[in-house]
């Protein structure tokens, strides 16, 4: 049987939902921040998918523009991550909440 | 006539007052930057007087001299052009401006020596002098007003010349403040000419091409306003003229604006001399009788114009009495005299007003300078009281002081003597048109009081000057114990050459400056020739009171008809218009006016030559409280209002209170936003989620737009 674009889409959906559910549900910053990764390709799965369906390259061009930020993402977030557990040695988000009132 | 030297007469000084602000100040040379002050003015009144009298000079020929420099406005129907005009009423002023303003910038030379600020008080006196000539020269209401804020400015400036010292910066501000309360006058008076007449220029120039009806012209065939209060208000000639007198008032210090001319002897001496005795306080009369076809149509504005200046007369000659600082008589003396060139504005009598600006000038620049010799030669002391005997010292300065005291207090042949008696004749004479039947014997006799007057007050100023006991050791033992005196012992020494010569030559244009103008009852003694020179060259220039003839209306002749005027040997004019009953009732008056001169000579001697510090009337001292009325009055209110009302509540409250009140709503708004910031990471995440599940919601139920 040939894989519909459907199915795609569908995997798409799924991981985008468990990346989301993650982010809320995690208190680690670790755990939000590979869901967030997480949702990330969701999406490129997307791209990809309806690339190869309307022939069409610019959806894998959106991809690497994905990529690269999340390169970068990673490089800053882990920064400011390793930052938050020098000065708080934990990594629970709820504590990091000197911002509010 | 188009001549372009014209412009050298005013830009001559412009460029002295610029090199010797730029060059002088870093040269510090007092003989490079009197010869650049003295040098322009001199170029000016050498093109001057060429322009005047050459073959179709100013004075001699029918048209005006033009210099048409640039078009300087031109916006719908206004036409405003930096242009000049020579004719005989400017040409004069001219003349007599830039000579006597070369005198005084010679004179300043040797005064102002060792000055700190020699460089800065000769760029601004050239920059007056520029000033003044545009003033003066201007074809156009408009420009006149640049020259006349030209002046002010100067006069501020020369004023505040001494700036460490506070009074002189009050005088100053003083002086400035109330010309504003003219100028205001006057610019509303320009506005309503060009609203009624459609153009502001004087004359019709033809290189400025299509003006053909000028500001003046426009009156000519314009009815005669009726003589009533009411006309003032009615947005004709006669609110224009009012309008016009304010801006004058404020200029030549006529009451009630005349306050700060006496506190603007806070200046140098040469200001005084220049700017408040002999050419800026006579900007007004210039203006008056330049405007002189509208105010022929104004008889309620001629009839203010006259008992304001009598009463101006009468009322600072009263104040001049009891000064007892030597510049304060001349300033209260000034005022005075200005006061008898408007009440000759007032009762149509133009020619005798600029007759008297011209030998004002002559005496009154003289008797300054001769102050400021004696100033000068007293080491900076200006008080009568600490003065007398001076003329052992000072021959010169006293000598020529003395013709001064002679032409201002009204003896025959001196120059004021003419130019007063023209007054007092034309007064007495004055035609029913601007004066309540009755009314011109009654200024008369307020003008022949301030004669007598002031014979007596110059007289107390030359005795307890120059006569009697030598008071100036005393006042030394009595000062030596003040810590703030720094003089040596004083004796009073005469002035150099530089302060002499000026003196000398203006003492002989006292003498016999008034030939110019002598009138036909005086010279018919001795020639049948009508040898009134003033009087023929400017009654082309200016209008004439309309002569009503019985029933009908009268019609004015305003000053542009003379062009069509055929030209009428002198003999004949003589004939026609002097009658023999008028001629020997103008002798008898001038005989009442001499002896009244010399009673008022007589009066004061006697009193001041015996005891010279007589105790004068506390009141007249005290200049009749006019500066703490105004103070109390005025001042204080708008001092209280400004410092309560407009400062503190207006400005603290209101204005300071919105912007406060603006920064405060601001960052309470803030705080009450900061309660959104709940600082927890996943609570962002979760209102992320919702926001884009209500976006994507949003599209899914309403479909997508196209």
């Amino acid at each position: 049987m040939e894989p519909q674009l459907s199915w795609y889409l569908a995997l798409s959906a799924i991981l985008f939902t468990i990346g989301v559910t993650g982010v809320i549900i995690k208190r680690n910053i670790i755990a939000m921040f590979m869901c967030i990764e997480l949702m990330l390709n969701a999406v490129n799965l997307t791209f990809v998918a309806f690339a190869s369906f309307f022939q069409d390259v610019t959806g894998q061009l959106f991809v690497f523009i994905v990529m690269t930020v999340a390169a970068a993402e990673a490089a800053v977030g882990l920064g400011i991550i390793i930052a938050i557990f020098r000065n708080r040695e934990t990594l629970d988000v709820d504590e990091a909440s000197i911002l509010k009132l | 006539m188009e001549n372009n030297l014209l412009s050298l007469i005013i830009f001559a000084p412009l460029a002295g007052a610029a090199i010797n602000w730029l060059i002088g100040r870093r040269v510090r040379d007092e003989r490079f930057i009197g010869i650049v002050a003295c040098g322009s003015v001199a170029i000016s009144a050498i093109v001057a007087f060429y322009l005047a009298f050459m073959s179709g000079g100013a004075l001699r020929s029918e048209t005006p001299v033009f210099d048409h420099i640039w078009t300087w406005l031109h916006v719908g129907n206004l036409r405003a052009d930096f242009g000049l005009a020579m004719d005989r009423l400017s040409g004069t002023y001219a003349l007599f401006i830039t000579f006597v303003g070369f005198l005084i910038h010679v004179f300043a030379v040797g005064y102002m020596h060792g000055e700190e600020g020699f460089y800065r008080f000769f760029a601004f006196l050239n920059l007056f002098m520029f000033s003044m000539l545009t003033l003066v020269l201007g074809d156009n209401f408009v420009l006149m007003f640049v020259g006349w804020e030209g002046v002010g400015l100067c006069s501020y400036l020369l004023i505040g010349y001494y700036f460490d010292k506070k009074e002189a910066g009050d005088a100053a501000k003083k002086a400035f403040i109330t010309n504003r309360i003219g100028d205001w006058g006057f610019v509303l008076g320009i506005m309503l000419t060009f609203f009624v007449t459609g153009s502001v220029s004087f004359f019709a120039n033809p290189a400025a091409g299509e003006v053909t009806q000028t500001a003046l012209s426009f009156f000519k065939n314009a009815p005669v306003d009726p003589f009533t209060a009411g006309a003032i208000f009615a947005g004709g000639a006669t609110s224009i003229a009012v309008l016009l007198f304010i801006g004058a008032a404020g200029k030549s210090a006529q009451i009630p604006l005349y306050v700060w001319l006496p506190d603007a002897m806070a200046g140098p001496t040469p200001v005084s001399a220049l700017i408040h005795a002999a050419t800026m306080v006579t900007a007004g009369v210039y203006m008056i009788v330049r405007c002189s076809a509208i105010f022929v149509h104004a008889p309620t504005a001629m009839f203010i114009v006259a008992v304001i200046g009598a009463a101006t007369a009468l009322f600072a000659a009263t104040i001049g009495l009891a000064q007892n600082d030597i510049k304060k008589v001349l300033a209260y003396s000034t005022i005075s005299q200005l006061g008898y060139m408007f009440l000759a504005c007032g009762v149509g009598a133009f020619v005798a007003a600029i007759f008297h600006v011209i030998t004002h000038a002559f005496f009154k620049a003289l008797l300054f300078l001769g102050s400021g010799s004696v100033i000068h030669g007293m080491h900076h002391e200006q008080d009568m009281r600490r003065m007398g005997g001076l003329k052992k010292y000072m021959p010169i300065t006293w000598i020529t002081m003395m013709t001064g005291w002679l032409a201002i207090s009204g003896v025959p042949i001196f120059a004021g003597f003419f130019s007063k008696d023209e007054i007092l004749w034309k007064t007495w004479s004055a035609p029913a048109f601007s004066l309540p039947s009755g009314f011109s014997k009654f200024l008369w006799f307020i003008a022949a009081l301030t004669a007598f007057l002031t014979a007596v007050y110059m007289t107390r100023m030359m005795v307890m000057t120059f006569w009697g006991g030598e008071r100036f050791r005393e006042t030394h033992e009595s000062k030596h114990q003040e810590p703030d005196h720094h003089h040596g012992p004083v004796t009073p020494h005469e002035s150099p050459w530089l302060m002499t010569l000026p003196l000398i030559v203006l003492a002989v244009l006292s003498t016999v400056g008034g030939f110019i103008g002598v009138p036909y009852a005086m010279s018919s003694f001795f020639t049948h020739k009508d040898v009134n020179v003033l009087e023929h060259t400017l009654e082309p220039a200016v209008a004439s009171i309309p002569v009503a003839t019985h029933g009908e209306p009268a019609a004015a002749v305003p000053s542009e008809g003379a062009h069509e005027r055929a030209f009428v040997p002198i003999e004949e004019v003589a004939h026609a218009t002097h009658s023999s009953e008028e001629i020997s009732a103008e002798r008898w008056l001038a005989l009442v006016s001499v002896l009244i001169g010399f009673a008022g000579i007589g009066l004061g001697w006697v009193i001041f030559q015996k005891r010279p510090l007589t105790q004068m009337p506390r009141i007249l001292e005290n200049k009749y409280y006019v500066d703490e009325v105004y103070d109390a009055a005025l001042i204080h209110p708008i001092e209280g209002a400004s410092r309560e009302g407009l400062w503190k509540m207006f400005d603290i409250g209101v204005i300071d209170g919105i912007l406060h009140g603006l920064g405060d709503a601001v960052t309470e708004l803030g705080r009450l936003a900061r309660y959104l910031q709940a600082g927890f990471v996943r609570g962002y995440a979760a209102i992320i989620l919702v926001g884009a599940l209500i976006l994507i919601g949003l599209f899914a139920w309403m479909g997508y737009p196209k």
